[in-house]
């Protein structure tokens, strides 16, 4: 009864899509306030009866309903309430729907938050919005409904493949579409300034917080999906160039390129027609991800719901998206006016380049992606692009960006002085050649690249606090002063610093990681012992256990340093009966910012005919600053959120001056 | 059934190459294998190297290039031989022929034509800036003439 009801209230959300874009559409286009309130009560009622859906499919799987076939699936009477719950998004159709709930649930705030928005642009845009959810609620009815019965429901389900039983799988699909989502109201954004002729400042104001909050929430799910897959697929890789991490961080780069751009925008009306494409590129990329990870036509570890004939329709979907947005920007961009001027020198010429050399990386991502399926398709040979391509391709481009981003803070709009800048950057330039020295001295002679990184990663943390200091030094302030500047600086800068600096520590960490990582590995039988890196690791015993919905093999091994014990843990090998596999339960010795990462492989007999155990064991270098990297920028994109300039409040008082006069200009 | 088996794939591909007994006794040569391992497909995984993979075609694929380099081939002759066994789908970093220019060349071609057209248009803020500089300090004809009639009224 339940899942009927969620199937009704699918239903319901799409009739209410549909009404939220016809009315609001007539709202916009009869200028009637009463129809585009009607318009944004329906964009609220289908979020709710999306919820509500969500809701009847999560009831379905706490109560292992096993005639719900997605329940049937993905679900069994052993699972841990846990993960019975994040089960709900661990099938395609499950995140789907998942999906449309971020979709309605951002279509809905934007109708009722934001106030500030003028009527036009915002009807228009709550229509757009609409039509995406047309599209989305449309294909979870139609083509992907989770809530569907069988005639014949099993008495136990198939259970969710092992892998994705992990609490960190479990958090990163929820932040992965928010973020994604958080891109279509941008693109609902963009694409109704191209309908209303209106890319301005007061426009790339409303369109910041949105792009930053869908950033943020991206930034964190990527992190976590990397995380996941540096501690559950058991090899110690962080990132490996696959194609659905490149779906993931596609739509990551745009969005990055788009909060560089729409600050020209904003602060010098300049970049509007770079930032209202940016704004539909974003989304677009979001969708092709989708479509990638769902439709299977690229083979890759994540890929645990693939469908063809879904493809087709996403794929569809996508080009109808897509499609309408860019042929809008095609007839309407050339009507958008210059804004102001800069010279080749200035903090805007610095962030054109920053956006230059992004947009030619994520071509390179992007090629690097789909280049197999072009290859396969034009000469039908079958190729691979793999990280040395990305080593080769993306890494330089983004080196270059790096290089220029500390100067960019330090340049003031319109007209700068290059050299002024450079004089400032002196130590920070230093200590990155340091580090560099030093990494090519001690860690790993000859690894131009890894000290490149490391140098890198120095130069943006230095570059970025340098700046911090000269805001709140410049002009010769006491020591009193100090603080009262430092207390007022906006949150915008204090957002930007800490996300630059939050790059830095990734690129800190991920040069440290490439370069100094030991790896052994060893045949052991217990009461052995092996080194790595300075640490004595003893296999003390290995035993059976038996989990909620899976029997293991857990070892002890305790770790030593210098005679000194450190840590014990425990690597297991677990077997789960209701799907079949094994899978490997990494140890982790978290040793400050580095890990020491263990893994039990599978046994063996010695020549004794005792049992023996494959043990693998890595030493990552200051691993974490590869999470904590990313978490910094997240941070820094909230802190930049809470800024008192980007309110939703805000521009509405902004807004409220010159609406009159250019309504009546029209 | 495709699903299944990506599964089953996804966990074979689990663990790594450093497997002791069959490292090459020379520490040089097996971490040049090592380099080696990881622009190599292994062709039955999703989309993972054979450095990674603990998948039995990844593990056969190993050992051939240990021998390889043991013999003392080069890394290209190595490569030509896979390619010729099992396609160039097995090289993790395409070639550089005719057929992937695309691929190679794209970013880099945004990334010069992008700095052209800046440099164009900042060329244009020169000759607008030098122009209005000049507008401001001289007077065109007609509004030297009209200064003219002011001055005299």
């Amino acid at each position: 009864m339940i899942a009927e009801f969620g199937s009704f209230a699918l239903v319901l959300a799409f009739a209410l899509s549909l009404a939220q874009a016809g009315l609001s559409a007539a709202g916009r286009w009869r200028l009637s306030p009463a129809l585009s309130g009607a318009g944004e009560g329906a964009a609220a009622g289908a979020f709710i009866c999306v919820a509500a859906a969500f809701a009847a499919l999560m009831f379905a799987f706490v109560t292992s309903d096993f005639s719900v076939a997605n329940v049937a699936a993905n679900s069994h009477t052993d699972k841990p309430l846990f993960y019975k719950i994040t089960g709900v998004w661990g099938s395609h159709e499950g995140s789907m729907l998942l999906w449309c709930l971020a979709l309605t649930a951002y279509g809905a705030v934007m109708a009722l938050a934001g106030r500030g928005l003028p009527m036009r642009l915002k009807s228009s845009a709550v229509a757009v919005q609409g039509l995406l959810g047309v599209l989305f609620v449309g294909y979870t009815v139609f083509a992907s409904n989770p809530l569907v019965r069988l005639n014949d429901p099993p008495v136990e389900g198939h259970s969710l493949n092992p892998l994705l039983q992990d609490p960190f799988l479990a958090l990163h699909p929820p932040f992965l579409y928010a973020g994604y989502v958080g891109m279509s109201v941008v693109f609902s954004l963009s694409l109704a300034a191209l309908i209303e002729r209106r890319v301005d400042a007061a426009w790339a104001r409303w369109v910041r917080p949105w792009a930053l909050a869908a950033w943020s929430l991206l930034t964190v799910g990527i992190m976590l999906g990397s995380f996941w897959s540096y501690y559950v697929l058991g090899w110690g890789g962080w990132w490996s160039w696959d194609p659905v991490e490149n779906a993931s961080f596609m739509p990551w780069l745009a969005a990055t390129a788009l909060l560089h751009s729409a600050t020209v925008t904003e602060k010098r009306g300049a970049l509007s027609g770079w930032t209202v494409f940016l704004g539909l590129v974003a989304f677009t990329f979001s969708m092709l991800g989708a479509f990638l990870v769902r439709s299977g036509v690229l083979t890759s570890v994540h890929a645990f719901a693939i469908d063809p004939a879904r493809g087709i329709l996403l794929l569809t979907i996508l080009g109808v998206a897509a499609g309408a947005g860019f042929a809008m920007f095609a007839w309407r961009a050339p009507q958008l006016t210059a804004g102001g001027l800069f010279a080749p020198v200035s903090r805007e010429a610095a962030l054109v380049l920053n956006n230059l050399f992004i947009a030619a990386a994520t071509a390179a991502v992007l090629f690097g992606t789909l280049f197999p399926l072009i290859r396969q398709a034009t000469t039908g040979d079958a190729v691979s692009v793999g990280p040395p391509y990305f080593n080769r391709t993306f890494a330089p481009l983004m080196a270059a960006v790096l290089v220029m981003l500390p100067f960019a803070p330090l340049l003031p709009w319109k007209r700068a002085d290059l050299l002024g800048a450079a004089q400032r950057l002196w130590a920070a330039a230093g200590l990155a050649l340091l580090a560099g020295v030093a990494i090519v001295a001690l860690a790993r002679p000859g690894d131009a690249v890894s000290a490149c990184g490391a140098a890198l990663g120095v130069w943006l943390i230095g570059g970025t606090l340098t700046e911090l200091v000269e805001r709140v030094r410049g002009g010769g302030a006491k020591a009193g002063e100090v603080w009262s500047r430092l207390a007022r600086l906006p949150r915008g800068t204090w957002g930007m610093s800490l996300a630059h600096i939050g790059l830095g520590v990734f690129i800190l960490g991920a040069a440290m990681e490439t370069s100094g990582r030991v790896e052994s590995a060893k045949v052991l039988a217990p009461g052995d012992s092996t080194t790595v890196a300075g640490y004595q690791l003893t296999l003390d015993r290995v035993a059976p256990f038996d989990g909620p919905n899976y029997a293991a093999e857990r070892a002890s091994v305790s770790v030593m340093r210098n005679g000194a014990r450190v840590c014990s843990a425990d690597p297991e090998r677990r077997f789960y009966p209701a799907n079949q596999q094994t899978t490997s339960r990494v140890a982790i010795c978290v040793r400050g910012l580095s890990d020491l990462y263990l893994v039990l492989g599978e046994p063996r007999a010695a020549a004794s005919g005792a049992p023996v155990w494959l043990v693998r064991a890595y030493w990552n270098p200051w691993v974490r600053l590869i999470w904590a990297g990313p978490l910094l920028m997240a941070l820094g994109g909230l802190v930049s959120l809470s800024d008192r300039r980007l309110r939703l409040g805000v521009p509405r008082r902004a807004a409220h001056a010159p609406a009159p006069a250019l309504e009546a200009a029209e | 059934m495709k699903r299944l088996l990506a599964i089953a794939a996804a966990l074979l591909c689990m663990a790594a190459a450093g497997d002791p007994g069959d490292q090459l006794r020379n520490p040089v040569q097996e971490a040049h294998a090592r380099q080696l391992f990881r622009e190599i497909r292994c062709i039955v995984c999703q989309s993972e190297s054979i450095d990674e993979s603990d998948a039995d075609l990844a593990h056969d694929v190993r050992q051939l290039v240990r021998q390889d380099v043991a013999a003392g081939e080069t890394d290209a002759q190595i490569k030509a031989e896979l390619v010729r066994r099992y396609g160039e789908f097995i090289l993790l970093q395409p070639r550089f022929s005719l057929a992937n220019a695309v691929l190679w060349v794209t970013p880099f071609i945004i990334a010069v034509a992008g700095i052209a057209v800046i440099a164009f248009a900042s060329a244009g803020f020169r000759r607008k800036a030098r122009e209005s500089a000049k507008g401001a300090d001289e007077l065109s004809p007609a509004e030297a003439a009209r200064v003219r009639t002011l001055i005299e009224e």
